[in-house]
């Protein structure tokens, strides 16, 4: 989100000291249309809107921690993007049901929500942030190309902003595998461990689910995914020196509201001030 | 280039027999200073000018940097969603405020290195408002509103600083620190027009900022070591009272506005001076802070050393990258000559 377009010239104001505040206006960040979502585009829409706000705010707790300025700032981006998807996603699923994207985020207990599991993963170190941010960025990329071209007007306007976000977060992730595993011992040492424990989680993403049958040119099937996914990674994975991880694959169960533990106490996080303030506006 | 003489040449004319002769370039420094000019990297400038200035924007910038800490403190409890969003861009505004203002101090000779290793090992000094804590949502509202408030009233004639790159830099940071100022009024008002707990949320936190905000301008103008020099240098241009005051001036309606009540039982009207009368400030607060001694300055300054150390092995692996990139393009355009050459 860029935060201009506003009437002031410091040039003119600063003669009396003083800066014009009063006419600020946001560029529009929300992809808001008139539409109503059926009950299983909304389902869909939460899945997706869910992704990205949960790892937005895995993403959000990292400001002021990075290990440079520059990736305070990349990573803080990242976060806004994915926050900007999951309210444009919320937003739209709460139309089936008269809820806003706040009643969504802030008002819905663990079980309903429908994130994947590789997203609710803890941060862990830099090698791990990277790690996910590859992984998901890949995908999410992938989803929204082919997003675009749904039968559903909504889901493909905003999959047309969000691909182009996520586009840059797939760049960035790419220039930190390479340099983590081809860098130092250490980071080499850092990125593989972090590969085989994210890999557990990458299944999820491309398993299907009983709904999308009903859904066939709305929403994408997430099986279709993973060659265009495999082969997107692959020559990453070989200029980078990497292979992908063998191992378990964890049991997931997301978009059915089975969670890993860490959702609660992010779901905790995010809402506990709302929730504290039952009715209020902010 | 024509330089008209200024006000500075007017008094080393007339008093030739005190001053020393000036050289070549120092005689143009001053005038350049004199009539308004910029001062660039590659003039010439008296150490003591260089000196001043990269303490300025060093410690503005890690200002910046710190700065981030107290808010970054509510993005994962934002209320709402377009609140997150507004706080997120803010802070990485932020950083962005401190990476172009280790820019403008590193033309002035001093690495970005340098600066930061002062700062994590406490040896640099940044804004000590920043060492207050914030333990509610409404202080996302009083730091823009009274913090972002008082650094634009600050920061606004830095726009005219003489040393260029610092006045330019200043121009990007108040543009946008003028849009956060906007935004913690909004997250204020939001609060005052809504239920009893968040107005009373609101009020609480006001009382706390309101005095701090008020210190940002520094020491008394007769207890402020660095000013005189810095104003004759047009580094600076208003006195620290004079800028508090205008920044009272500029808070008090905005408060009506919001329905909330400055903490300063002497704040009046003074139909003779046109100006509010303030109450006393509490001095040693301010000093106990900024010795060191504030609520949130080990904790501040620990999370930017984590930070750094914890970040090493990333900084080192990038460098460690480039080397490797580099040798590998030199040996293969290396192995293209060798080609032609058979």
């Amino acid at each position: 989100m860029s935060a201009t377009d506003q009437t002031f010239s410091a040039g003119e104001a600063d003669a009396h000291g003083h800066a014009s505040v009063d006419v600020t206006t946001l560029d529009a960040e929300l992809i808001e249309r008139a539409d109503v979502a059926t009950s299983d585009v909304a389902e869909y829409a939460t899945w997706l809107g869910d992704d990205s706000l949960v790892l937005g705010q895995r993403l959000g707790e990292l400001v002021s921690r990075a290990p440079e300025l520059e990736e305070d700032v990349a990573l803080g981006n990242i976060a806004l993007d994915l926050i900007g998807h999951a309210r444009s996603l919320l937003h739209y699923a709460g139309s089936a049901t008269g809820q806003s994207e706040d009643d969504l985020a802030y008002w819905r207990g663990e079980p309903e929500f429908r994130s994947l599991h590789l997203m609710e993963q803890p941060n862990g170190d830099f090698a791990h942030i990277i790690a996910r941010q590859f992984v998901t960025a890949h995908y999410l990329f992938e989803l929204y190309s082919r997003l675009r071209a749904s039968a559903d007007e909504t889901l493909a306007a905003i999959a047309s902003k969000a691909v182009k976000e996520v586009d840059y977060h797939r760049d960035h992730s790419v220039q930190w595998v390479l340099r983590l595993s081809l860098g130092t011992d250490e980071s080499r040492r850092r990125m593989l461990a972090a590969l085989s424990d994210v890999w557990p989680y990458v299944d999820e993403l491309f398993r299907d689910e009983p709904i999308i049958d009903r859904l066939e040119g709305v929403a994408v099937r997430p099986s279709t995914l993973r060659a265009a996914f495999d082969a997107a990674i692959a020559p990453v994975l070989v200029e980078a020196e990497l292979e992908v991880p063998q191992g378990f694959t964890a049991s997931g169960g997301g978009r059915r509201g089975v969670h890993s533990e860490h959702l609660a106490f992010l779901l905790a996080e995010l809402q506990v001030l709302t929730r504290a303030h039952p009715g209020a506006t902010w | 280039m024509t330089i008209p003489a200024g006000p500075y040449a007017a008094s080393t004319q007339s008093a030739p027999v005190t001053e020393p002769e000036l050289s070549p370039e120092e005689q143009q420094f001053n005038d350049l200073i004199a009539a308004d000019s910029r001062i660039e990297p590659r003039d010439w400038m008296p150490e003591a000018y260089r000196k001043s200035l990269v303490r300025q924007i060093s410690q503005h910038a890690h200002s910046e940097i710190i700065g981030m800490q107290p808010e970054s403190n509510w993005i994962t409890r934002a209320p709402s969603l377009k609140r997150k969003a507004i706080l997120i861009a803010k802070v990485q505004d932020e950083a962005g405020h401190g990476l172009y203002l280790y820019s403008a101090a590193q033309t002035l000779g001093t690495s970005r290195d340098d600066m930061t290793d002062a700062l994590i090992a406490g040896k640099a000094r940044y804004s000590s408002i920043f060492n207050y804590p914030t333990p509610t949502w409404a202080d996302m509202g009083s730091i823009g509103w009274l913090v972002d408030g008082a650094a634009i009233c600050n920061q606004v004639p830095l726009c005219r600083a003489s040393y260029g790159p610092y006045g330019r830099a200043m121009v990007r940071i108040c543009k946008e620190e003028s849009f956060h100022q906007r935004q913690g009024f909004e997250i204020l008002l939001e609060l005052m027009q809504g239920t009893e707990a968040q107005r009373q949320m609101a009020q609480e936190s006001v009382n706390r900022w309101y005095w701090p905000a008020l210190m940002m301008f520094g020491p008394p103008d007769d207890d402020s070591p660095n000013s005189a020099q810095s104003m004759k240098w047009k580094i600076k241009r208003h006195s620290n009272d004079e800028l508090r005051q205008r920044f009272v001036n500029m808070l008090v309606p905005q408060a009506a506005v919001l329905g909330v009540t400055l903490p300063d039982p002497d704040l009046r009207w003074n139909d003779e001076t046109q100006m509010y009368d303030l109450g006393e400030i509490d001095w040693t607060e301010f000093h106990e802070v900024l010795a060191g001694r504030g609520p949130a300055n080990a904790q501040r300054l620990q999370r930017r050393r984590d930070a750094h150390d914890e970040g090493r092995w990333v900084r080192e692996a990038a460098a460690a990258y480039a080397v490797k990139i580099a040798a590998r393009k030199k040996n293969a355009s290396a192995a293209d000559s060798k080609d032609l050459a058979s």
